[in-house]
C-alpha cells in the first residue's frame, strides 16, 4: 500500500523555520512501523533526513517523536492502526518542549540535566562510612510502582502542559525518577530530596493534566509518581507551600461540609500570602455580583456523619491540620 | 432516559448556570434525573493526593448510591467524570480492594458492587438520546456560529479509564456542535489543559496555559468556546482577564457550558440558561445567532 509520510524538516544551517515535506512509500502496512518507514526513506529517498533510533524494540528510548499528534515511540507505532484512524497520510514531527537539532532529532541535554538534578542514585544515610544495610523487599519494590520501567525516552516531557509554559519545570520524567529514590528504603536522603522537590519548578508546578500518563510507552504513570511525592512531602511536614495548602485546605473543607466550597478555598489556601489573597478580591466581587460565590459557610450535608466516618477510617495524619 | 444524577460541587457553587441549563435541557428531552443529594465531593483528584483510600471510599459511596437505585450515573463535569471513571476502574478490576473499601462504608445501600455505568451528559446526548433526535429538536439552528470545542483533561485522559474519545483526536463535542447547526473549529488547544488545577498556587503558569488556548481558538476564528467541564469554565471565563494580562492582548472570548450551547439551539432564552452569570459577556454570540 502506498502511504504518504509528511515529515517536519528543519535544517538550522539552511532554514528559518520548520516545514513539512512529503514522502511516498509502498509499505506492507500491517507489519511496518513508522521507524521502519523512516529508515527506508533515509536509505531509499533522502539520506539527509535526521532522526534518532537504535534498538527498534521499544527498549532504548531514542526514537520518541510526535506521530499524528501523539507523543510516542516510532518503533512501537505500527502503520496499520494509524491509517485506519487517520487516513493514508502519516504526519511526523519532532518531540516538543525540547529544542530541535535537525528534522526529527531534538537536543536532549535539557532533559538529561533535569534527570541529573534529582540525584538519580542511592545516597547512603549518615555518609559513606555507615555500615547499616537496608534491604529492598518484594513488598517495597511494589511501592516503586512502575517508575523503574522508565526508558528515558522523553515522550512525557514532550507532552507536558506545565513545561510548555514553564521550561524550568523539572518535568514528568525527572520527577518520576526522583520518586523512585524517595520511595526506596535503602536511600538515606529522603528529607533533603523532598525539600528540594518542593521548591519552585518542583512537584507543585505540575498541573495534573494526565498527558504524561497517557503517552508513556512503559506505563510509568509519571503523574502518579508526582502525586506520591506530594503526599510524601505533606506527610513529612512540608506543608508550607500554597500547593500543599491546596491539598490540606480542600480536604479539610470536604471533611467539614461534605462538599467543596469554592467560597472558602482561596482564603484558606492563601491567608499567609496577603498579596495573593488581595489579588483575588476584584474577581471575588465580580463573581459575587453574578451570584457565583457560594456562602462562605454551608450547612454540612445531612449525610456528613457517614462522610466523616470515612475520613476517620482512611483519613489524614494529624500533622495536616491547617 | 433515567439517571442517578451527580451534579458535582461547582455546578452547585461557582457555576449555578451549569446546573440551571442542565435542568432546562433534561426537561426538554424528558430526561429524568434522580439527584444524589447526599453524595460527597468527588475530590477532583485533590483528595486522592491526601489519601487514596479516602477518595476511593467517598466515591465508592456515590457509585453505590446510584447502583442501589438501579440507575446509570450521569455527570455534568469533566473532572467528576474522570475521577469517578478511574475509581470505577480500580474498584471493578480489584475485588479485594473493593471489599476493603466497602467494609468501611456503614450503610449497606451505599456499598458498590462493581459494573456501574457512568456517563457525562455529552456522551448521554450522543449514545442515549442520539444525534438524530437532537437534530430534530433544534429550533434555532446555530448557523454560522464558529465554536471552539474545549474538552479539558479529565474527560479525555487517561483514556484507559474513560474509554470514550480518542485522547488526541476526540470528536464527540464536534459531533454535537455540528448537529446544532454550528461549525466546530479545529485548533491544537482543544485537548489541552486549562490551567485550573494550579490557578491559585502557580497563577502565572495557569494564566499562560489558558491564555495560549484562548488565543489559539480566537486566531482560528472562534466566536465562542464550549466546554463540558465547569472547572475549565472557571479558568477560561472567570480568570480570562488574567489570561489577557499574561498574553499582553485582549481576548474577549465567550465561554459556554455544554448544556448552554444545546439549550440555545433548542430555542431557550439566554436568561433561562443563566448566560448573564458569566464574567465574559456572551452578547456577541447571542447577536450572531439572532437573539437578544
Ligand atoms: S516516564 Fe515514560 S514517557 Fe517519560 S521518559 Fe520514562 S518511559 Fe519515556
Ligand atoms: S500531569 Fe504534570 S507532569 Fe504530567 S504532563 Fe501534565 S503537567 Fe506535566
Ligand atoms: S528505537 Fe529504541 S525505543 Fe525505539
Amino acid at each position: 500500500m502506498r502511504i504518504t509520510f509528511s515529515l517536519q524538516r528543519f535544517d538550522p544551517e539552511r532554514d528559518h523555520a520548520p516545514h513539512q515535506e512529503e514522502f511516498r512509500l509502498d509499505v506492507a502496512w500491517r507489519s511496518t512501523t513508522v521507524l521502519d518507514a523512516l529508515i527506508r526513506i533515509r536509505q531509499e529517498v533522502d539520506p539527509t533526513v535526521a532522526f534518532r533510533h537504535s534498538c527498534r524494540s521499544a527498549i532504548c528510548g531514542s526514537c520518541s517523536m510526535v506521530i499524528n499528534g501523539r507523543h510516542t515511540l516510532a518503533c512501537k507505532t505500527l502503520i496499520g492502526p494509524e491509517i485506519e484512524r487517520h487516513g493514508p497520510t502519516i504526519t511526523v514531527a519532532p518531540m516538543r518542549n525540547l529544542p530541535v537539532l535537525k528534522d526529527l532529532a531534538v537536543r536532549m541535554e535539557p532533559f538529561w540535566q533535569k534527570v541529573r538534578a534529582v540525584t538519580p542514585w542511592l545516597e547512603q544515610a549518615g555518609g559513606a562510612s555507615s555500615t547499616a544495610q537496608a534491604v529492598l523487599t518484594k513488598e517495597t519494590r511494589s511501592h516503586l510502582h512502575n517508575v523503574d520501567a522508565c526508558i528515558l525516552c522523553g515522550a512525557c516531557v514532550s507532552s507536558c502542559s506545565s513545561l510548555e509554559v514553564s521550561p524550568g519545570f523539572l518535568g514528568p520524567a525527572a520527577l518520576a525518577k526522583a520518586y523512585r529514590f524517595v520511595a526506596d528504603p535503602r536511600d538515606g536522603a529522603r528529607s533533603r530530596r523532598l525539600t528540594m522537590l518542593t521548591q519552585p519548578d518542583g512537584v507543585w508546578d505540575c498541573t495534573r493534566c494526565n498527558m504524561c500518563v497517557e503517552v508513556c510507552p512503559k506505563d510509568v504513570q509519571p503523574m502518579e509518581a508526582i502525586v506520591r511525592l506530594r503526599r510524601a512531602a505533606i506527610t513529612d511536614g512540608l506543608t508550607d507551600t500554597i500547593g500543599a495548602r491546596h491539598i490540606t485546605s480542600f480536604t479539610e473543607i470536604v471533611r467539614q461540609e461534605g462538599r467543596l466550597n469554592e467560597g472558602r478555598l482561596p482564603a484558606q489556601m492563601l491567608w499567609r500570602h496577603p498579596a495573593a489573597l488581595l489579588a483575588q478580591l476584584p474577581l471575588a466581587i465580580k463573581m459575587f455580583v453574578r451570584g457565583k460565590v457560594p456562602l462562605p459557610w454551608h450547612p454540612p450535608l445531612d449525610s456528613i456523619r457517614a462522610i466523616r466516618r470515612l475520613f476517620g477510617r482512611w483519613g489524614t495524619p494529624s500533622s495536616w491540620t491547617n | 432516559m433515567r439517571y442517578a444524577f451527580f451534579p458535582g460541587c461547582v455546578a452547585q457553587g461557582a457555576c449555578p448556570e451549569l446546573y440551571q441549563s442542565t435542568m432546562v435541557v433534561a426537561r426538554h428531552f424528558g430526561i429524568e434525573l434522580i439527584e444524589l443529594r447526599q453524595a460527597s465531593c468527588c475530590g477532583a483528584g485533590v483528595l486522592k493526593e491526601a489519601s487514596p483510600a479516602l477518595a476511593l471510599s467517598l466515591n465508592a459511596r456515590t457509585l453505590g448510591m446510584a447502583q442501589h437505585r438501579g440507575l446509570p450515573l450521569l455527570t455534568i463535569c469533566g473532572t467528576c467524570q474522570g475521577v469517578l471513571s478511574s475509581v470505577k476502574r480500580e474498584l471493578d478490576e480489584q475485588s479485594a480492594l473493593r471489599e476493603t473499601i466497602n467494609a468501611s462504608i456503614e450503610q449497606e445501600d451505599e456499598r458498590y458492587r462493581g459494573g456501574l455505568e457512568i456517563k457525562h451528559l455529552l456522551w448521554a446526548m450522543l449514545e442515549d438520546l442520539g444525534l438524530d433526535r437532537l437534530k430534530a429538536a433544534v429550533a434555532r439552528p446555530l448557523t454560522g456560529l464558529q465554536v471552539a470545542p474545549f474538552y479539558g483533561c479529565y474527560i479525555l485522559r487517561p483514556s484507559g479509564d474513560l474509554k470514550h474519545d480518542d485522547p488526541f483526536h476526540p470528536d464527540s463535542l464536534e459531533a454535537v456542535i455540528t448537529a446544532l447547526g454550528a461549525t466546530p473549529i479545529d485548533y491544537e488547544g482543544r485537548i489541552k489543559c486549562c490551567g485550573f488545577p494550579i490557578l491559585l498556587e502557580k497563577a502565572e503558569m495557569a494564566a499562560r496555559m489558558s491564555g495560549e488556548n484562548l488565543v489559539d481558538a480566537k486566531t482560528h476564528g472562534a466566536d465562542c468556546l464550549v466546554t463540558p467541564c465547569p472547572l475549565c469554565h472557571m479558568s477560561l471565563d472567570i480568570y480570562q482577564q488574567r489570561a489577557e494580562q499574561a498574553m499582553g492582548r485582549s481576548i474577549g472570548l465567550p465561554i459556554l457550558h455544554f448544556p448552554q450551547l444545546v439549550g440555545l439551539a433548542l430555542g431557550y432564552s439566554p436568561k433561562e440558561l443563566g448566560m448573564a452569570r458569566h464574567l465574559v459577556s456572551t452578547s456577541k454570540v447571542l447577536q450572531k445567532i439572532g437573539v437578544g
